[in-house]
């Protein structure tokens, strides 16, 4: 058996619990270094939704927690972790509309329950592991499709 | 549509980006729920109309690579708000008309609305994992 | 305009019509609920992705016209049972706010 490969780039992030003047900011970070690391654009484009959502659930729900960005050749990982109140039914949290979002969250534009299914769509795979009381962990893996990503933005997402 | 074309038809006067007036608008969608923006909107140089005026809004449209957002109904966002879009190249404007009044007035002289992505429960079934 | 003529122009569907021969007067386009609280007004039909139950809520108090679920999206049961009761039209729109909207204004002001 092989050792798994090591990734050509990881950045880690910290993310302030009801910071909102910041937030957002790692999510076009993350999409900075991908350009910059030449990845394909349709993927930098869904992993910036992605991590927007990733955040800003950090944000709104948790007092903090970290983004961990780790590209490989073939894929793009982004693994959210919290110290937050977790997720009580994760297959619930999937369905889109869901929400637990309170009302100051609402109009400020969020929690319209679209959050882990947004992340879900723009991503391959999405694993969600949550204890209550304890946090979240989830981890999103985008794969980089070369062959037909070139320059057409947005269909893979779809 | 050129951006310098919707300021006009809709009185609206540029917060930040008018260097970018000659930036195309290939499409327009109108909400204030920011997941419904990243949820919904598949391609690119999308106007955004909206009544969010949070720091987010700038941030998402820099995720989306919209051709900028349209604030409705006189309301403004912070100054930082606004600096930051000016650095991050994102055209804002804003109009003291409605919602309604701007999509109307928009969508009737030709610009059309952003393209539809399906939503994750119209996805079936979900994406494939690949090999 | 009556809401069962625009509502029959724009291809909306009916999915609670306590009254489709309401009066529309005009339109106002938003999700967030504090904004239609203060700004829209009676006669409006107003048009949102929102699908909080509270729109119905919101709906009544401000006496609009009606409800358009933008973009196909559809409420829950919960949300048609509460606009049955409290006497509030509610209606899909295959298409998004801002088309809706388009349509909808070049309806009502040709």
């Amino acid at each position: 058996m092989s050792l798994p490969t090591p990734p050509r780039h990881r950045e880690i992030f910290s993310v302030v619990g009801l910071d909102l003047e910041r937030a957002g900011q790692v999510s076009t970070e993350v999409q900075r270094i991908l350009r910059r690391l030449g990845v394909e654009p349709e993927v930098v484009r869904r992993a910036g939704i992605v991590c927007f959502e990733g955040e800003m659930n950090i944000v709104l729900y948790t007092p903090g927690g970290r983004i961990i960005l780790l590209v490989y050749d073939d894929r793009v990982e982004l693994i959210f972790s919290d110290q937050g109140p977790g997720i009580p039914d994760v297959e619930l949290a999937r369905q889109p509309g869901y929400s637990t979002a309170p009302e100051w969250a609402r109009e400020l534009g969020f929690g319209s329950g679209m959050g882990i299914p947004n992340m879900e769509a723009n991503s391959d795979r999405l694993e969600i592991r949550s204890r209550v009381g304890e946090g979240t962990v989830i981890r999103a893996t985008l794969f980089r499709r070369k062959g037909e990503a070139a320059g057409n933005s947005g269909k893979a997402g779809a | 549509m050129r951006l310098r074309e919707v300021a006009e038809l809709v009185g609206a006067r540029f917060l930040a980006g008018e260097d970018l007036a000659d930036r195309e608008v290939r499409a327009g969608f109108a909400a204030d729920l920011l997941s419904d923006v990243l949820a919904m909107v598949r391609e690119e140089g999308v106007l955004l109309i909206t009544g969010m005026v949070t720091a987010q809004v700038v941030r998402v449209a820099e995720v989306m690579n919209l051709a900028g957002v349209l604030f409705v109904r006189g309301k403004l966002p912070a100054k930082p708000t606004v600096e930051y879009a000016a650095s991050a190249g994102i055209p804002l404007l804003a109009t003291l008309h409605t919602m309604y009044e701007v999509c109307g007035i928009l969508y009737n002289h030709g610009l059309p609305p952003a393209k539809r992505k399906p939503l994750p429960h119209e996805n079936e079934p979900p994406h494939p994992a690949p090999p | 305009m009556r809401l069962r003529e625009i509502a029959e122009k724009l291809g909306l569907e009916f999915l609670v019509a306590t009254d489709p021969e309401a009066e529309v007067r005009g339109g106002y386009v938003s999700d967030l609920l504090s904004d239609v609280l203060a700004h829209a007004q009676a006669g409006d039909l107003w048009i949102t992705h929102q699908r909080h139950l509270n729109v119905v809520a919101v709906g009544k108090l401000r006496a609009v016209s009606g409800v358009v679920f933008a973009r196909g999206l559809r409420p829950g049961p919960e949300t048609l049972r509460r606009a049955e009761e409290e006497g509030v039209n509610l209606l899909v729109s295959p298409s998004d706010a801002f088309e809706t909207a388009g349509r909808l204004h070049r309806l009502l002001f040709p």
